[in-house]
């Protein structure tokens, strides 16, 4: 009885053991190739490598993208715990101007077909070249320049809320 | 009973989500569109044929008293498998279908197979029940997500057909819309049945 459970347990763990070596490899490729997809959407072209070269400020992750050595933006990995259902990640591209160029949602959990709906250009364009010194980063609603989406407002706040520290984290000595 | 009988057993007379009723959690919770309702079918169809055959392979070498926990090693062994090889080859699948990956350790209708079938048949037979009845899952929650999804959403397997702006049926993609659609597919499922005596 023991035996053959023990026996099981062994041959089980053998197999898992050689799939996790086999696949330890392409999760850590898919990971970065993710995280590389995400900057180089966000920001201007660049020939650099900003995984290489990010930085931190105010606690978020700077990844400077540079032509010939010259910034053309920077991508900041910018989280909220104020989501619909709370966690959310995203990579925000910032000119060297201090406008915000597009952003990508990482990570989320919010409601199909309402929150997700941040991802799509009708709520995402909104930002696009607003200097955040000028451009209010609170919904409508709270007395703030951005279009919440419809249905949706508690997500466009916790939108609003990560982008607000991503320029902050630029602002405070996240310029290069 | 025949193989092909097998095989469509699971498909109909035994469809585990509309007859058996059985692993409803992921097919509640995951059917917010048909591309998730098709991946959580095709890892579970993976997982129940693997474990269908080693199970049916070693029931004369374990145990009685023990078969359950050796049944759940093999059963966890495999969806960790799922689980590793999804997140390094479909890493957005992974990331959508989230905890109900692991949670296929747990869905009654992998480890209710081992018990009622596997254990008591031959390994061709239980080969064929693991793809019978994971067809079977698979078809009944890639219908769930589809319908979900165009009631909902207003697309087809991530292709939209509507505006942005058209108004669609928004508590076909929240949790109640699961409850709402699942009641209905087993009504007109077992409907069919009744009427074809299958």
């Amino acid at each position: 009885m023991v035996l053959s459970l023990s026996a099981v347990s062994v041959a089980m763990g053998a197999a898992l053991g050689f799939v996790y070596v086999k696949t330890k490899e392409p999760i850590e490729k898919a990971k970065i190739q993710k995280e590389i997809d995400a900057i180089s959407t966000v920001v201007p072209k660049f020939d650099n490598n900003p995984k290489a070269e990010q930085y931190t400020s105010e606690g978020l992750a700077l990844y400077p993208a540079k032509v010939n050595g010259q910034i053309v933006g920077t991508a900041i990995k910018t989280t909220t715990e104020k989501g619909f259902s709370g966690h959310i990640a995203i990579m925000v591209g910032m000119l060297p101007d201090g406008t915000i160029n597009t952003f990508t949602v990482l990570d989320q959990k919010e409601t199909p077909g309402l929150g997700t709906k941040m991802s799509e250009p009708k709520f995402k364009d909104q930002f696009s070249k607003k200097n955040p010194s000028e451009f209010k980063l609170i919904v409508k609603k709270d007395g703030g320049d951005v279009d919440a989406i419809t249905a949706s407002t508690i997500t466009s706040r916790a939108v609003c809320e990560a982008l607000q520290k991503a320029a902050d984290a630029y602002q405070k000595g996240g310029k290069k | 009973m025949s193989l092909f009988k097998h095989f469509t057993n699971g498909l109909l007379k035994e469809n585990p989500s509309f007859v058996l009723v059985l692993g409803t959690c992921p097919a509640l919770a995951v059917t917010t569109s048909g591309i998730n309702g098709l991946g959580m079918g095709a890892a579970t169809t993976f997982v129940l044929i693997c474990s269908n055959v080693i199970i049916s392979l070693l029931k004369n070498y374990i145990p009685d008293k023990v078969r359950i926990p050796a049944f759940i090693v093999i059963i966890a062994t495999f969806v960790t498998i799922v689980d590793l090889v999804m997140q390094a080859y479909v890493p957005d699948l992974y990331k959508a279908l989230g905890v109900f990956i692991p949670l296929i350790v747990v869905n009654c209708i992998i480890l209710g197979r081992a018990e009622a079938f596997a254990q008591k048949n031959s390994v061709p037979a239980a080969l064929i029940d693991g793809i019978g009845m994971g067809i079977g899952f698979t078809l009944a929650i890639t219908i769930m997500g589809s319908i979900r999804e165009i009631l909902g959403n207003g697309s087809i397997f991530d292709i939209k057909f509507l505006s942005d702006n058209a108004k669609t049926v928004l508590i076909f993609i929240m949790p109640p819309g699961a409850f709402i659609t699942y009641g209905y597919l087993i009504a007109i499922f077992n409907r069919i049945k009744q009427k074809y005596n299958i």
